[in-house]
């Protein structure tokens, strides 16, 4: 085990922890935070793999693809944050949840 | 180097856990302020782990964009979710902090376990070398006109990534003013210190954002590092109070916006007619061809994060009413 498998695996832990926080909460902007750690968590296990056997040099697409994600990332959640704000307003709550039927 | 050994692995242990820590802690606690703090927190410390990793052009995207932008964005949606809900549309719902489903904890976890335990024993045994791409990288590195085998990477080998990239960008800032317009107005005056700093800070980010687009070629940085800089100074002067007179969005910025893609496109097509291939760069012009789109897209991405922020269509507060 070397540092480089210790970061893919904790990459892992953030894929999951994010992935939990998006099934079990109902406030849209908690779904969206975990998103963006599932993603960071999907970016932290390819940076880690570029990063196998040690070698000085590690592979730069993996990194150049990063880059990328990260850019997406950011307008997919400004894109996300503009839509809960419009749901906020139309329907009075930033949440989706079970008894919405119920309640209205 | 018996002891070097020993603190990098405790470093690297601590940081590992502190980001799973964070995360948890930001995505769990019921305040939704202090998750989103939590989560710039979280961000910065990715950071250092892409430094770790020995990837510093993530980490200077990582810096700008994930702790930086990010966070800003998600301030401003939460001020703006907070005064819908408060202008009496929502009265009478509330917002229940940190609701969750119905449906029990442990069903959940028997979702997500199985994925993480899956994911975790792939990713353990995977074969511990394999040399990826790096060869192919470093051999055509000479031809691509950056020395940088990241840049090299972004705006040559894979350039249509970049490409469809500056495209997405468009489509999530044109799907944001599809929903409506943002009113501009003055809401409340700056104080001297956000105004002082905003007048020296910006003029500073400007010249960052062109060192790290100029130094992209050969060191750590580029375009979306650039881009992303040049996106913090127009959030900053937002929030400094700055708007335009107008209100309205002018033909500059909307030819700002498109500068990025409209020249990858026009380059892409330039060159699949003199090249026969779609961004395939004449290696003599390479360097001069890919400076010429990094500062288009350094331009396009620093003014479309800029206009994110707005969280909708510019429009003067007459038309709302």
């Amino acid at each position: 085990m070397n540092a480089a498998l210790l970061y893919a695996l904790a990459g892992v832990g953030l894929f999951s922890l994010g992935l939990y926080a998006l099934i079990v909460y109902t406030h849209l902007l908690r779904k969206i935070l975990a998103l963006n750690v599932m993603g960071n968590g999907v970016f932290m296990v390819l940076v880690a793999l570029a990063r196998r056997g040690g070698t000085s040099q590690p592979d730069a697409v993996p990194h150049a693809m990063v880059i990328t994600g990260i850019v997406v990332a950011v307008s997919a959640t400004a894109l996300a944050l503009t839509l809960m704000v419009r749901v906020a307003g139309a329907t009075g709550r930033a949440e989706l949840d079970d008894d919405q039927r119920e309640s209205s | 180097m018996e002891t070097v050994t020993l603190l990098e692995w405790l470093f690297d242990g601590l940081l590992a856990l502190g980001l799973l820590w964070l995360a948890w802690r930001a995505l769990t606690c019921s305040d939704l302020i202090k998750a989103i703090v939590l989560f710039i927190t979280f961000g910065l410390l990715m950071a250092l782990a892409w430094v770790r990793l020995d990837a510093p052009d993530v980490a200077l995207a990582e810096a700008a964009i994930g702790a930086g932008i990010t966070g800003a964005l998600l301030l401003a949606a939460l001020a703006r979710l907070r005064a819908s809900e408060t202008s009496g549309q929502g009265a009478g719902h509330g917002e229940r902090k940190g609701g969750t489903l119905r449906c029990p904890r442990w069903l959940s976890m028997v979702v997500v376990l199985p994925v993480a335990a899956g994911l975790g024993s792939v990713v353990w045994s995977l074969p511990p070398d394999t040399g990826g791409l790096r060869e192919q990288v470093a051999a055509n590195l000479e031809t691509s006109g950056a020395s940088n085998p990241v840049t090299a990477v972004l705006l040559n080998f894979r350039g249509y990534d970049t490409l469809l990239e500056m495209i997405v960008l468009l489509l999530a800032l044109l799907g944001s003013w599809s929903f409506g317009g943002a009113v501009v107005r003055h809401e409340v005056e700056p104080g001297g210190i956000l105004d002082t700093l905003a007048r020296f800070l910006t003029p500073l980010l400007i010249l960052v954002a062109a060192y790290l687009l100029w130094s992209g070629a050969h060191a750590p940085g580029g375009a979306f590092q650039a881009g992303a800089v040049l996106g913090a100074a127009g959030v900053l002067l937002l929030l400094a109070g700055w708007r335009h007179r107008t209100g309205r969005v002018t033909l500059p910025v909307r030819l700002a916006l498109v500068v990025g893609a409209g020249a990858f496109a026009a380059m892409a097509a330039l060159l699949f007619v003199v090249e026969g291939q779609l961004l395939k760069y004449p290696p003599t012009q390479a360097g001069i061809l890919i400076l010429i789109l990094e500062i288009a897209a350094t331009v396009s991405i620093g003014i479309t994060l800029t206009a994110l922020f707005l969280g909708g269509k510019p429009r003067k507060e007459k038309e709302s009413q």
